[in-house]
């Protein structure tokens, strides 16, 4: 609760507003302590790095000449956004990528930097930040080829100012991976009252329908924002086998391969459109 | 110090596992280390004389002594390979003849020492990857706790008995069949002891042939195999009872070398009424299927025993009923160990190496914790699968070639027989 209160009284100070929804950094500091059981509440999770990691390794060695297959990732600066116990940075760091990862949950955060500090070449790969986002920006201008984004967008209170911070902090050029839900009668019947309430699957209260973003809608927001989409593509999860397989249709989770145009940063929209913005910031703060 | 691999046991196939994962390009930051207890050995200088502890190597297993650059020394050292392989009955005259359709090897008889010699330069063409570790006996291990509880070290811990540490995110345990890994990870072990033991000897056969069969006859007291090592020199396998065995051992060579073409070429043990039955059936089969049966034909002559070359060692059958736990994984004969009738006892250890190897490229190329159980249980299914029912059948034909009584010796004869002339059957084996 302490934290959360400082989240508040910080709010009003600062001049960039924040896509983060309060209410969900409360539900995941529940279980902060579970990221790193393969068989826990996570486990969906960790089964999904079985096609998430191919598809990013593969997508970027398929962009560039010259790399190693001993070490495919070597060289890339990555950021892991909303990287929870570490449950994606940690591959990617051993494939060989410098990874920031960052997450406004402080007990993830924890979970994360104790978990590789066990193991020297993570430890040196990895830096974890509790931080948003929107913190970051100002210091961290094109400073990242690579941003992933996976299991997260499904979570955030303001999708576009999202994706622009995503662009304003990707080098020009540079890939964003994304993976969420789709919001579809199926994603609500699967995704919801399977998945959390009748096979756990999911913990319960993690996902709001609402807040699922369909495919058309995160293209559109990406395309406005600069960025070029190249790849988009469903996932299936099996619950008797516990694993993950790629599949045409989006209706439930799919993954997002994009490209930040090769243009220097131009001058934003939101700069211009203040008013707005401080009405959704009163907006969000209310129900805070 | 904290290594991706550690592998315990450097034999054939603890070295063969290290040198495999040490090509590996996937493997080409990681760091492995092998731990032998024994000294290092000099294979610069192969004796003339052929060593008396050789392996059939199946062309599987070329491939994968292939694919970390071994086969190649060592078919520059020493390798016999074989085209056919002949298998009869001492109570009658059926028998089984294995060849490929195309002529090509089936096999071939490779002495272990040429093996370790080959890996062994293998290895030193990675040793920035792969620390071979010699005279260092691991002593105990320390098991992690599943990985979810946070503070405590989450890698296997190995205590050596000079009182050095390594961890491992991975061990693999190489240690024969009486097996530190597998005992201290209280992995439950089915085993049973044969009452018998198996004579080694090198042979000089009576005359230079184009000596590329492998012959094995099934006696009452046990199977004796000859396995070619040269178009001058065989090899002998000869498994009997701990008695007999001890006998070969002290008697002279004279009567050793005799007891050995004895055993090939004796009828002693025919019976009237099998040979009739055996016949009857023989002539119902090429009734149906002309060329169903082959004829018989005899092994070479033995002339010679190599002196210092006859030993004896136990026979026993294994198999842990797991091969893997969180972060551990067992190979070779430390997860099964076979009767070696049929030939397979390494061969079986070459195949959870591929295995093995396949899971753990797969699993580093995909940035995966190395000791995750997720994909250890995919090779021991994979393993399990294959190894269980060849294990099982070679237990049931040692039991079953195992006495004189007629039915028993009806059933294999005709079951040698059908399975003779049925094609489908035996390409399978």
């Amino acid at each position: 609760q302490f934290s959360l209160f400082r989240f508040i009284v910080k709010r009003p100070f600062s001049t960039s507003h924040s896509s983060v929804d309060s209410k969900e950094i409360k539900k995941f500091q529940l279980l902060a302590h579970k990221w790193w059981d393969e068989e826990g509440e996570y486990a969906a999770l960790h089964s999904m790095n079985d096609i998430r990691v191919p598809f990013i390794r593969d997508t970027l060695l398929s962009m560039s000449s010259n790399y190693h297959l001993g070490n495919p990732l070597s060289g890339f600066k990555i950021l892991d956004v909303g990287c929870g116990g570490g449950l994606l940075s940690e591959p990617l760091a051993r494939l060989g990528a410098s990874v920031t990862g960052i997450d406004p949950v402080e007990d993830n955060i924890r979970a994360a930097d104790r978990h590789k500090s066990f193991d020297p070449v993570l430890a040196k790969r990895i830096q974890y930040k509790s931080s948003s986002l929107e913190e970051i920006v100002e210091e961290s201008m094109e400073t990242f080829d690579v941003i992933v984004a996976s299991e997260v967008v499904e979570h955030v209170a303001d999708l576009e100012m999202f994706i622009k911070c995503c662009s304003q902090v990707l080098k020009p050029e540079g890939s964003l991976f994304i993976t969420t839900i789709n919001r579809t009668q199926l994603s609500y019947v699967l995704g919801i009252v399977v998945a959390e309430k009748i096979m756990g699957i999911v913990p319960e209260g993690t996902h709001e329908w609402e807040k699922f973003v369909p495919p058309e809608e995160l293209e559109h927001v990406l395309e406005s924002s600069g960025f070029s989409v190249k790849t988009v593509t469903g996932m299936l999860y099996n619950p008797l086998s516990g694993s993950w397989s790629w599949m045409e249709s989006t209706s439930l989770n799919y993954a997002v391969h994009a490209v930040k145009s090769g243009a220097r940063a131009q001058p934003h929209a939101t700069d211009t459109a203040p008013e707005t913005d401080i009405q959704q910031r009163s907006a969000t703060a209310g129900t805070a | 110090p904290l290594y991706d691999v550690v592998v315990s046991g450097g034999g054939m196939v603890g070295s063969a596992m290290a040198a495999v994962l040490g090509h590996d390009i996937h493997f080409h930051d990681k760091k492995i280390a092998l731990l032998e207890a024994g000294p290092r050995k000099d294979y610069d200088h192969m004796p003339d004389s052929y060593s008396n502890r050789v392996s059939s190597i199946s062309p599987g297993s070329a491939t994968l002594l292939s694919s970390c650059g071994a086969w190649d020394h060592i078919c520059s050292l020493r390798l016999k390979p074989f085209r056919r392989m002949q298998v009869w009955d001492a109570c009658s005259e059926a028998m089984i003849v294995f060849e490929k359709d195309d002529l090509d090897d089936m096999g071939y008889i490779v002495e272990n020492d040429v093996i370790m010699s080959a890996l062994t330069k293998q290895l030193d063409a990675v040793a920035d990857r792969v620390e071979v570790f010699y005279r260092s006996k691991a002593v105990g291990y320390t098991w992690p706790l599943p990985s979810h509880s946070s503070d405590t070290s989450p890698w296997v811990q190995v205590e050596l008995a000079d009182g050095r540490r390594l961890q491992t995110k991975l061990l693999i345990g190489a240690d024969g069949h009486n097996s530190v890994v597998r005992k201290e990870a209280e992995i439950k072990n089915i085993e049973h002891q044969y009452d018998q033991s198996a004579v080694v000897a090198t042979l000089h056969l009576s005359e230079a042939t184009d000596n590329n069969v492998a012959w094995q006859r099934f006696l009452p007291t046990g199977p004796i195999a000859l396995l070619p090592l040269s178009d001058t020199a065989s090899s002998l396998v000869w498994s009997t009872s701990h008695d007999h065995a001890s006998e070969l051992l002290t008697m002279d060579e004279e009567s050793f070398v005799d007891s050995i073409n004895s055993a090939f070429w004796s009828n002693i043990n025919h019976s009237d009424f099998i040979d009739t039955a055996g016949a009857m059936f023989r002539s119902a089969i090429s009734l149906l299927k002309p060329s169903g049966t082959a004829v018989r034909q005899l092994p070479p002559s033995v002339a010679k025993v190599d002196p210092e070359s006859r030993a004896m060692f136990p026979l026993g059958m294994g198999h842990a009923t797991e091969y893997v736990q969180h972060r551990v994984a067992l190979i070779g004969d430390a997860a099964h160990r076979v009767h070696p009738l049929a030939g397979q006892g390494v061969n079986l250890g070459f195949g959870d190496i591929a295995c093995l190897a396949h899971h753990l490229s797969a699993a580093a190329f995909s940035g995966c914790d190395l000791g995750s159980l997720k994909h250890l249980l995919k090779f021991e299914t994979e393993r399990q699968r294959h190894n269980v029912s060849l294990i099982a059948a070679t237990d049931v034909l040692k039991r079953l070639y195992s006495t004189t009584l007629a039915p028993l010796v009806l059933l294999r004869t005709w079951g040698l027989q059908a399975t003779n002339a049925l094609p489908p059957v035996k390409v399978r084996i």
